[in-house]
């Protein structure tokens, strides 16, 4: 071992250590090292006494300023519902006809409506309300299910086919895959089902015999005349309306498989302000398509 | 002080133990909290398991990378409280082996979303999901629907489960296999059988309206639909917070 000297090149000590020839240079950290590590842990402190931090035997230390993320966003979340109160209570309140002639109410609804609409609705019902193949249009004037205020809020509360208890049901049996129909007598009342629509392509000769198929075993759910049934939500198959397309295709393939349409409940996951907002938003929609 | 560091290095046994030392505050910091976990963490006794079939689509959402684009994790914040529901709770998580917390939102969170949508809405949605959502950015799993899922070894996954801590009863592995089927066949034999080891909360649908075949589809539509839905822990929160909040000094 050679003894520590100064080094002549940077000014330094030398380790005093030597490895053929070669010595290592003594150099102290660097100040600012020093600095900002001492800053580092004096903020460390700092927040360990103001913030929770460390676990204690039964419990954890909950720092001088008390601050709860639980409590903090229950606190928002309230602190939101109060900032909308006013007109909130309202919504909740009135009944949907003095609602739409409120404007100060319809501006809310014109504002946060799209919104809800687009989180909840629109994966389904499309941005504009108009629907798709197996998803109603929302903006037409057929309802399945009822159009006025109270049938469509209680459709949105308890859903289609929906997991909750109260659901409405309507279940098309699949009259082809179920063997109650055989190939023949579905070709007649598909035929039958077109005249009764402006569907184009009715085999003529089919829709008298389809006519007496559909009434054994159609006629229970969508009326003796076709005309569809809000009670069971059987749609009206004489206008120009489908949800699951009109063409002879669609119809064959509705009639061979069934139709059981699900629309989900949103009692429990939307408010019933959510829920007469989406109402008045939609009913709204339906006043002037896009 | 500074300078004395060369007597310790120079102390091969006093080194090795200052070593030990300062290398277990780190295990220190990771372990204590564990033992205060019972006062920390709520518990949830009425949280169902989940079925083989659904962990079936649990393991196909971690094949498939699921978590790469969606979160399971609500935050404490009001604008994800306001759009997704309940803020996530530890419990929840507690059947989850790994968790699927995730860190990265190119699509929506899913914690909330069984029940939000309908089988057929998610099926059409993963064959396609520009077919119902037109600006979507999410790939397409079409393959999902074509591939039959491989279920044979149901109850080799239930027994891992169970070896991690998820409570599976030996009458649930025996049954693992045939379990599978019966949730995606509600017409088969025995289909009810479902219910009685499972809870009548459990969904026994044709998931991807596929009648002829248990395919991967039905298995991820079936976890999807009951994420969220395990046990109700989240949405009995607001009161929960209060008990807490209360027993809090200086608030």
């Amino acid at each position: 071992m050679t003894k520590a000297e100064r080094d002549p090149h940077t000014g330094r000590m030398t380790t005093g250590h030597e490895w053929n020839g070669i010595t290592e240079l003594n150099t102290p950290v660097p100040k600012p090292v020093w600095f900002f590590l001492t800053l580092g842990t004096l903020c460390a402190v700092i927040m360990w006494i103001l913030f929770p931090t460390w676990p204690t035997v039964e419990s954890y230390t909950k720092g001088l300023l008390g601050v709860d993320q639980r409590s903090s966003v229950e606190e928002s979340l309230k602190n939101a519902a109060g900032y909308r109160a006013d007109w909130t209570t309202t919504l909740e309140s009135a009944d949907v006809a003095a609602l739409q002639a409120d404007a100060a109410i319809m501006a809310h609804v014109g504002k946060t409506g799209p919104r809800l609409f687009e989180d909840n609705c629109a994966a389904c019902h499309g941005v504009n309300a108009t629907g798709a193949k197996g998803y109603p249009n929302l903006v037409d004037d057929q309802w399945l299910w009822g159009g006025d205020p109270d049938a469509i809020m209680e459709t949105l509360r308890v859903g289609i086919n929906a997991p909750h208890q109260q659901t409405r049901n309507s279940l098309m049996p699949a009259f082809g895959r179920d063997g109650m129909l055989s190939v023949e007598q579905r070709r007649q009342v598909v035929s039958y089902i077109q005249s009764l629509s402006t569907s184009p392509g009715a085999d003529l000769e089919k829709v008298a015999p389809g006519k007496e198929i559909f009434i054994d075993h159609c006629a229970s759910c969508h009326g003796a005349d076709g005309m569809g049934l809000e009670a069971s939500g059987a749609p009206n198959l004489t206008d120009d309306f489908w949800i699951y397309g009109g063409d002879i295709q669609s119809i064959t393939e509705t009639i061979y498989n069934g139709r059981q349409g699900w629309m989900p409940h949103w009692e429990g996951r939307l408010s019933v302000a959510d829920r007469k907002l989406l109402t008045l938003y939609i009913l709204e929609l339906g006043k002037d398509p896009k | 002080m500074l300078n004395n560091h060369a007597k310790l290095e120079r102390n091969a046994i006093g080194f090795v133990i200052a070593i030990i030392l300062v290398g277990s505050i780190g295990g220190l910091v990771e372990i204590a909290p564990l033992f205060t976990i019972d006062d920390t963490v709520e518990d949830a006794p009425d949280m169902r398991l989940y079925t083989p079939l659904e962990l079936a689509g649990r393991n196909i959402y971690i094949r498939e990378g699921c978590y790469a684009c969606h979160s399971q994790m609500v935050r404490t914040l009001r604008d994800e409280v306001e759009r997704y529901g309940p803020y996530s709770l530890a419990v929840e998580s507690k059947y989850d082996h790994p968790m699927l917390w995730g860190s990265k939102r190119t699509g929506p969170d899913l914690a909330r979303i069984g029940n939000k949508y309908s089988d057929q809405w998610h099926t059409a949605h993963l064959i396609n999901p520009r077919d119902v959502v037109p600006e979507s950015v999410m790939p397409r799993y079409a393959w999902l629907m074509r591939s039959e899922l491989q279920y044979d070894d149901m109850d080799l996954h239930l027994k891992a489960m169970r070896n991690v801590g998820v409570p599976y009863t030996n009458e649930m592995i025996e049954n693992a296999v045939a379990d599978t089927l019966r949730q995606a066949t509600p017409d088969a034999n025995n289909a009810f059988d479902v219910f009685e080891r499972y809870g009548d909360e459990t969904n026994l649908r044709y998931f991807d309206g596929d009648r002829r075949a248990v395919t991967e589809m039905d298995a991820l539509v079936a976890y999807l639909q009951i994420l969220g839905r395990l046990t109700d822990a989240a949405g009995a929160m607001p009161q929960e917070t209060a008990k807490i909040s209360d027993e809090e000094p200086g608030q």
